[in-house]
């Protein structure tokens, strides 16, 4: 269960912009993870509502998009989707592939609560 | 990286970042690794190495696959080649550290508790606990876990992951991440397949090769001395890769002393 450790890792990145931008609050943050990032969507969201206690993103949302998994044969030269725990070739059953997307763990984005907005909607 | 707020947003990934933004919210693309913090101290620990020559290797694999039998094996088979430490990393004791400093070599035990795996701000601490001046060549062998540890780069210069024969033949395609986080997959315990006829080292290779790697997989047994002499090879490749010639010290202190001016 290493997904704790990974969301006060991002817990500080979103604090830090959060600061860098002058915002005492964040409504939403944006992840994309894939099947071979090593963490889990659901356990980080689990750990996120423990670990959020307190920060910046208290009031947050946690949105995660999933990376597909698609590999590169460099036989045949064309991409195609895979799934574990084979990654061959869809195309022309070629073992030997090049992992192109699912394995990527990133924060995307991160949402303000805009209050310049809420106002100009409120007239 | 972006100039202005630091972000890693490119004309090839911007796609990524663009996402819709609810009514009520301003949103700020960042497109960072979610382990930025731990990746920063890992690079630090690596430019930390690289300046005293020393190269790191980080040891995974799942608990008794023969980690630490092996380090004792090498350091015995290295004597007087290369200048060793080990930094431990286990939940608790000091077991492992003290086989390690039974042969000879310093070993730094980090007990991480109830985390289970190493991170790069535990490593950075151990290699504090180091003089690193004295030193060629660093194992760290890593919490004996399959999954988490594979998550965390720690500044080593290449990992190694274990699999022992009295493990199963399936353990990559059952744990792809930590599999795929290894230059260099070890198949330990040989000196045990006789009795293990489920093993099967053709199935188990072939499992490493079906997740979009091509790493060398060596097959040895710290107790008999089969393949010691291939991993002692590839650990020779490693410090030729990884290690300044002689000579070229002097220009990367000269470098380093001109930044700091």
């Amino acid at each position: 269960m290493h997904e704790l450790s990974v969301c006060r890792g991002l817990l500080q990145q979103v604090a830090d912009i959060a600061a860098t931008h002058q915002q005492p609050q964040v409504s939403r943050i944006q992840l994309r993870i894939g099947p071979l990032a090593g963490v889990e969507p659901q356990l980080l969201q689990q750990a996120f509502t423990i670990a959020r206690q307190g920060s910046v993103a208290e009031q947050a949302e946690l949105a995660i998009e999933a990376a597909p998994l698609i590999v590169h044969c460099p036989d045949c030269g064309q991409d195609s989707p895979a799934s574990l725990p084979r990654l061959d070739c869809g195309h022309c059953g070629q073992q030997q592939t090049q992992l192109k997307s699912g394995d990527e763990l990133l924060l995307l984005s991160i949402a303000f609560p805009s209050d310049a907005h809420q106002e100009q909607q409120d007239v | 990286m972006c100039d202005t707020c630091g972000c890693n947003i490119t004309p090839g990934n911007r796609h990524l970042a663009e996402q819709p933004i609810a009514q009520g919210e301003t949103a700020v693309s960042v497109l960072q690794g979610l382990l930025s913090e731990n990746d920063r101290i890992a690079m630090h620990n690596r430019e930390h190495l690289g300046r005293h020559g020393v190269v790191a290797l980080n040891l995974m694999s799942s608990p008794g696959s023969g980690k630490t039998a092996l380090l004792e094996r090498t350091i015995e088979a290295l004597a007087g080649r290369w200048r060793i430490a080990v930094i431990e990393g286990d939940l608790e004791t000091e077991n492992d550290a003290q086989r390690i400093r039974a042969k000879g070599v310093e070993a730094i035990q980090i007990t991480t508790g109830t985390a289970c795996h190493l991170d790069a701000h535990m490593v950075h601490q151990a290699l504090h606990q180091l003089d690193l001046a004295q030193l060629d060549l660093l194992f760290i062998e890593n919490v004996g876990n399959l999954v988490c540890p594979a998550s965390f780069d720690l500044g080593q210069h290449a990992n190694i992951t274990l699999l022992s024969v009295t493990e199963g033949d399936d353990k990559p395609a059952k744990y792809p991440v930590i599999f795929r986080a290894a230059e260099l997959v070890l198949l330990s315990k040989s000196d045990l397949l006789p009795y293990m006829e489920e093993f099967s080292p053709a199935r188990a290779r072939q499992a490493v090769r079906q997740l979009a790697i091509d790493p060398p997989i060596i097959q040895l047994s710290a107790k008999n001395g089969d393949g010691i002499d291939d991993w002692l090879d590839w650990l020779e490749g490693q410090m030729r890769q990884h290690r300044p010639a002689p000579g070229q010290f002097r220009a990367i202190a000269t470098s380093a002393s001109s930044i700091l001016k």
